[in-house]
């Protein structure tokens, strides 16, 4: 059960129950979908970007505890950073939960650091990432669907 | 009485002991992360027991050669085999004849091929296809294709909120306008098992062709074609203890010699020139290229072996398990089961509490249940049923009591978890 411990901490568990920044948000913010069309994770990330900073950002949608927990804790930890710092965040991420982190990019990660213990689960890899995907197409103002499978 | 049928029903008076068949399935021996291995996925593919084993080893050890074309003692050897295991399907089936008995690589193939032919020879623009809500993806896509290409209609008839077909509603579906009826046999979501006679009846009587979806059906219940009297049934290999990239089309022979063949090549012609070919005798027009001679081989191994075992006990001993788990599972507060139909084959498709289906798959894993999470490739299912997923434990023959034990332990594990 320790590793199943790790990956459904109380921080995890508590952000797929009450979501933060779970709801929409009305124009200018854009909107970017992401779907797991095999899992059937889905969400739609709301950003407002100003002056190259994310000055908003919300998401809705369904899915696994992983999948809505790692959005939820997305928005709070991008939510005011640059641009670049929050692409600079998802390479950590995406390091760290594909068990390639360093220990310096698990420091930088903050509370996303919860999200860790992924990195034991190839499976479940992708329900943490499909938010970032959708955060990165909605940057790069892509007007497809992302995906991480 | 003769001896064979005297062993027969002293054998069948005997309770069904899935330990003595637990044996034969390697696989059933291992462990994951220490704990004994709890399959249930055998909706996904069934696990192989030693005969299928051996002779996929035996083939490729002593008999390879290619088949109809060598006149050397191993390639007529290999062809034998080959020829031989479509007799035992035959006889499986009970199809009037071997030429009805066509190998494609599944039940996916198995339907492309009677679409694109049908998209080909009898569609037309205004023509309806009827489909219902319960289909795997492998029984709708290939039939919006056709309508696309054909310029026919796909109708979809309904299900009720016991995940059964609405029989009135399918009756009245039916019109002059309908080229095709293609359903499952059995739900792989829901294990619903579709009333196929009557709907076969009904088509019949407006001379509506039937195509049956029989992927989920063929390990857990015995299938008479002429019973039946469907015109086309589609199944795989690997859900019945067979190899995966094997399976069968069975088609009345009237309706394949109908059909244009699916695809061109070596072993489907009579005579090609640069002007003409001619197509080769059915079955081998659908056959065209090396077939998937070993699959084909180890696949009349599987049908030997579930004909050993019985058909018929097997549906027996499944549909206790089934009720024994429903029972069971009932039990797990939050548990809410998708799919009640009365006639319903050993599948449990679940929801429970908080937990989504994802995190109901990760945690039964650790404890070394394998269990089915997702949409099931019947994204329209779960959208009836309004769940973006569902976990899904399906049953053999092979599975317990004491399985069944397991997932329901595991799943209050669960509970703690999302509690």
């Amino acid at each position: 059960m320790s590793e199943l411990r790790e990956l459904y901490q109380e921080v995890i568990l508590d952000h797929n129950k009450s979501p933060r920044n779970f709801h929409a948000l009305p124009a200018p913010a854009s909107k970017s979908d992401g779907y797991n069309p095999l899992c059937g994770d889905r969400l739609s990330l709301y950003l407002l970007v100003e002056n190259g900073s994310v000055k908003d950002i919300a998401f809705e949608g369904s899915g696994c505890a992983i999948s809505k927990a790692s959005a939820s804790l997305m928005t709070a930890a991008v939510k005011g950073k640059s641009v670049r710092d929050a692409e600079a965040l998802f390479e950590k991420f995406h390091r760290v939960v594909s068990g390639k982190g360093s220990e310096e990019d698990l420091k930088a990660l903050g509370s996303l650091a919860a999200l860790a213990g992924v990195a034991e689960f190839p499976a479940r890899v992708k329900c943490a990432t499909l938010c970032w995907h959708t955060l990165h197409s909605g940057l790069e103002q892509k007007n497809t669907t992302a995906t991480s499978e | 009485m003769k001896t064979d049928e005297r062993e027969t029903v002293s054998r069948a008076a005997l309770p069904f002991d899935p330990e003595r068949y637990r044996r034969d399935f390697p696989v059933l021996a291992e462990t994951v992360y220490g704990k004994p291995l709890v399959y249930l996925d055998n909706a996904a593919t069934t696990q192989k027991p030693l005969p299928v084993i051996e002779a996929i080893s035996r083939f490729y050890s002593k008999e390879n050669a290619n088949i109809h074309r060598g006149v050397f003692c191993l390639s007529e050897k290999a062809t034998q085999a080959y020829e031989g295991a479509r007799l035992k399907i035959q006889r499986f089936l009970n199809a009037r004849a071997a030429r009805e008995i066509v190998f494609v690589r599944g039940t996916t193939e198995a339907i492309n091929l009677v679409a694109h032919g049908f998209t080909r020879s009898v569609l037309k623009a205004g023509d309806e296809i009827l489909i219902t809500h319960l289909e795997h993806h492998s029984n709708i896509v290939p039939w919006q294709m056709a309508a696309e290409n054909s310029g026919a209609v796909l109708r979809v008839a309904p299900i009720n909120e016991h995940g059964e077909l609405q029989m009135d509603a399918f009756r009245a579906l039916l019109n002059e306008k309908t080229r095709m009826v293609a359903l499952g046999h059995v739900s792989n979501a829901l294990g619903t098992i579709n009333p196929v006679r009557e709907v076969v009846r009904l088509a019949h009587a407006r001379g509506i062709p039937v195509l049956l979806d029989g992927a989920q059906a063929v390990s857990h219940m015995p299938v008479d074609m002429q019973a039946l009297d469907c015109d086309f049934y589609a199944f795989s290999g690997h859900k019945m203890f067979g190899p995966t990239g094997i399976g069968v089309l069975y088609g009345k022979e009237a309706w394949l010699e109908k059909l244009p063949p699916y695809q061109g090549g070596g072993d489907m012609i009579l005579n090609v020139t640069f002007e003409k070919t001619i197509y080769n005798e059915l079955p081998y027009k659908f056959e065209a290229g090396t077939p998937h001679i070993v699959g084909v081989i180890a696949l009349g191994a599987a049908v030997d072996y579930l004909t050993a075992a019985g058909l018929e006990r097997i549906q027996q001993y499944e549909s206790e398990l089934l009720a024994y788990a429903t029972h069971a599972l009932q039990q797990v507060e939050g548990l809410r089961m998708i799919g009640q139909a009365k006639e319903k084959a050993a599948v449990i498709s679940f929801v429970l509490g908080a937990a989504h289906a994802h995190d109901i798959g990760t945690i039964l894993d650790r404890e070394g249940i394998a269990i089915r999470a997702g949409h099931h490739c019947a994204m329209p299912v779960m959208d009836f049923f309004k769940v973006p997923a569902t976990a899904r434990a399906s049953f053999a023959f092979y599975n317990t009591r004491a399985e069944v034990d397991l997932l329901v332990k595991a799943l209050r594990k669960v509970q703690e978890v999302f509690r």
